[in-house]
């Protein structure tokens, strides 16, 4: 059933933003069913902003997006929620729910959607959370946990409903390098274990780029700079690709380190008393 | 025409406001609406609604005890000054339970509750509006109104009535104290008037003013930390402090406001 | 360590809530669970202005029941009066029930005054001597304006 089921993400010129303020504008890519897409670009660029609208938490300002061939936008009720409920998510701080313990947050979907036994539910959870490295950690509060095991815990609630699509906010973003890898092998092996499976992931980790990405979107100057398989990104010579993948600072938005005389004058007046 | 700066500027301001406070109100009315209807929406909802009446009713059991018992004995004092003047100190026993019944129980009870609940509600939606948790809840097709709006309305129409009945019964006994104890009223006189005076209306009257009140602190303080995002004077931790702010000073006015219609139309 | 469970303590919580409300309604509402025994009587009153239902009925002071029932007669402009007697309290058929205060400016009751007639009244029947209100405010202007 799964296999082949074309849960594929389209976007056709997407505007995003907020009010009257346009974060991203024209955007075309199509996130394919099966593979492993990247979302990369600078610091406030506008990828946890798509997401949302991929989500269907925020609707877009023009442009459609359809997810499985459906345009999400034109759907109501139903139809909009039987679309969502196939989206497994992870936001970007893991917006695990503060009032429940890591196990409880990872069988809520469980629980509100299947009639499952509570013994199957907690096989489930353990073996979710496992996957993350944090079986352990069942009966902790999201606050007793670093950032890195909240964001895992995070994943471990997206995947809980085996969902045909997985969206990631900067998975390993805060990870060290070992779950980083670890985290990378997972969605690796969640693309070999359910085939069509969409995962869309949203980094700056360039080794993550080179470890798992099949497809790309990169977004620069509140547009797609690039969209396509990994390997043309690699070949194109786009002066911003280029600079991002070799990682050196764009040279015309360099500042000098120092401040200028006299106002370093006036702090160095400061800093001495 | 144009209302730039000018002698209309203060009544173009008052004329906005205004409308932005009753589009604020329908809002807040759909946002019941919708509320109460999902409080039905499956059996799921009782354990949520039972942790909610632990949050609002039984965490504030001990405050309420303690604010009705000085209520009492405060109006014990009072009563007995102003009745001792024309001889009538008899009638304090009456004086102080129809004042707790119909007026200060619900009251205070609903300000107390305010206070201790509806400010945490505010915060605590409003935190987890702040960090997706919302919208979490949202993508995972977990209705979020169902799953936090819901039973807090519900716990609170469960709660407030019965907080008011302990308030009341423990004021009448603050009341005994001062007018009993203190200043030797005779026992008898005290529960006799009461009973004498009390009627059924009044107690039903100020259950119904506690049930209004339980809607009113449950939506005003749910919906200002649901919509803390949307708040235009402060975002972020900013935004949470101001709505639970706007939740307490929001919940009080409308209590104090609707306690005088609703006396007005009981009496 | 939590000394109590979350359910206990809602137990606790609605448990002395359920009976606050159980003592507001059933000890000062009245709120009558069971039927209660008794019997009605009827009184009619040319004035009982501050009688409200609800209101004592006594004899030589004790409590013998309530006032049930406040209407205009439907033949006269008099106020019809329904007494809601306790059970095992007998009246005559001259008794005489008359409107009083307590103190100057207290509640309205219903003092009934028995006679020495063997007859005795059951439900509906009507006492047929009756003294009316006394206006406390006529007396007083009376008083203060000269012509007791
Ligand atoms: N709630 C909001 N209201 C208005 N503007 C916003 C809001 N959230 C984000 N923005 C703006 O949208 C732009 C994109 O933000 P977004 O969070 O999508 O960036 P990002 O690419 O995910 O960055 P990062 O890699 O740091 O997570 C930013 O310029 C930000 O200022
Ligand atoms: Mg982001």
């Amino acid at each position: 059933m799964r296999a082949n089921s074309g849960w594929d993400i389209r976007l056709d010129g997407l505007a995003v933003g907020y009010g009257d303020h346009v974060v991203l504008r024209d955007v075309n890519a199509l996130l394919p069913a099966g593979e492993i897409s990247m979302i990369i670009g600078g610091s406030g660029c506008g990828k946890s902003t798509l997401l949302r609208h991929v989500l269907g938490l925020q609707r877009p300002m023009a442009g459609t997006l359809s997810v499985g061939g459906r345009d999400l936008f034109a759907l109501a009720g139903r139809d909009f929620r039987k679309v969502r409920r196939r989206m497994g998510v992870l936001f970007q701080d893991g917006a695990l729910l503060g009032s429940l313990t890591l196990g409880d947050n990872v069988a809520l979907p469980l629980r509100e959607h299947t009639g499952l036994p509570k013994a199957t539910v907690r096989q489930i959870v353990l073996h979710k959370l496992a996957l993350v490295g944090l079986a352990d950690y069942a009966d902790y509060y999201p606050n007793q946990l670093s950032g890195g095991m909240r964001k895992r815990a995070g994943l471990a609630r997206a995947i809980v409903m085996d969902p045909p699509i997985l969206l990631c906010d900067e998975p390993t973003s805060g990870l060290d390098p070992v779950n980083a890898a670890r985290m990378d092998q997972l969605l690796l092996d969640m693309r070999a274990n359910f085939p069509g499976m969409t995962i869309v992931v949203v980094s700056h980790d360039l080794r993550s780029l080179d470890a798992i990405a099949n497809y790309v979107l990169m977004l620069h100057d509140g547009t797609a700079a690039f969209a396509g398989p990994v390997d043309a990104l690699r070949a194109s010579d786009d002066p911003y690709v280029r600079s991002f993948l070799d990682r050196r600072a764009d040279e015309d938005q360099r500042t000098g380190v120092s401040l200028a005389p006299e106002v370093q004058q006036a702090l160095d007046a400061w800093l001495e008393r | 025409m144009s209302t730039g700066p000018g002698i209309l500027a203060p009544v173009t301001a008052l004329g906005a406001a205004t409308l932005r406070l009753l589009g604020e109100m329908g809002a807040m009315f759909l946002f019941l609406a919708d509320g109460l209807r999902l409080i039905f929406a499956s059996p799921k909802q009782i354990p949520k609604i039972l942790n909610q009446v632990f949050v609002i009713g039984s965490k504030s059991l001990f405050v309420i005890l303690l604010i009705g018992v000085f209520t009492g004995m405060v109006l014990g004092l009072q009563g007995y000054y102003t009745l001792v003047k024309f001889g009538s100190e008899g009638l304090l026993g009456a004086a102080v339970a129809l004042s707790l019944i119909r007026e200060l129980g619900p009251v205070l009870t609903a300000i107390m509750v305010t206070g201790r609940a509806g400010s945490s509600m505010a915060a605590e939606i409003g935190v987890m509006r702040i960090t997706d948790q919302i919208d979490a809840l949202d993508v995972m097709d977990i209705n979020p109104m169902a799953y936090l709006v819901a039973p807090r309305i519900a716990a609170s129409l469960i709660s407030f009535p019965l907080l008011t009945a302990v308030f009341d019964v423990v004021g009448i006994l603050g009341g005994y104290v001062t007018g009993v104890t203190l200043l030797g009223i005779n026992e008898g006189v005290y529960f006799y008037r009461i009973q004498s005076s009390v009627e059924m209306a009044d107690i039903t009257g100020g259950f119904m003013k506690s049930l209004l009140f339980a809607v009113i602190v449950a939506t005003v303080s749910c919906y200002q930390g649901y919509f803390t995002h949307m708040r235009r004077d402060g975002v972020g931790p900013e935004g949470v402090s101001n709505s639970t702010t706007s939740a307490v000073v929001l919940s009080c006015v409308f209590v104090l406001v609707a306690d005088y219609a609703l006396t007005s139309f009981l009496l | 360590m939590k000394k109590y469970s979350r359910e206990t303590s809602v137990g606790i919580f609605v448990l002395i809530g359920l009976l606050c409300v159980g003592y507001l309604t059933i000890k000062l509402g009245r709120m009558e669970l069971l039927s209660d025994k008794g019997y009605t009587v009827h009184a009619r009153f040319t004035s009982i202005t501050g009688l409200r239902v609800g209101a004592e009925v006594e004899i030589a002071g004790v409590p013998v029941g309530r006032v049930a029932g406040i209407t205009l007669a439907p033949d006269k402009p008099v106020a019809m009066v329904s007494l809601r007697m306790q059970e095992g309290v007998h009246l005559t058929d001259d008794v005489i029930a008359s409107v009083k205060t307590s103190g100057l400016i207290g509640d309205k009751y219903i003092k009934l005054s028995p006679g020495g007639s063997p007859d005795q009244l059951g439900e509906g029947d009507e006492i047929t001597e009756t003294e009316s209100a006394i206006d406390i405010e006529s007396l007083i202007s009376k008083y203060v304006f000269g012509g007791v």
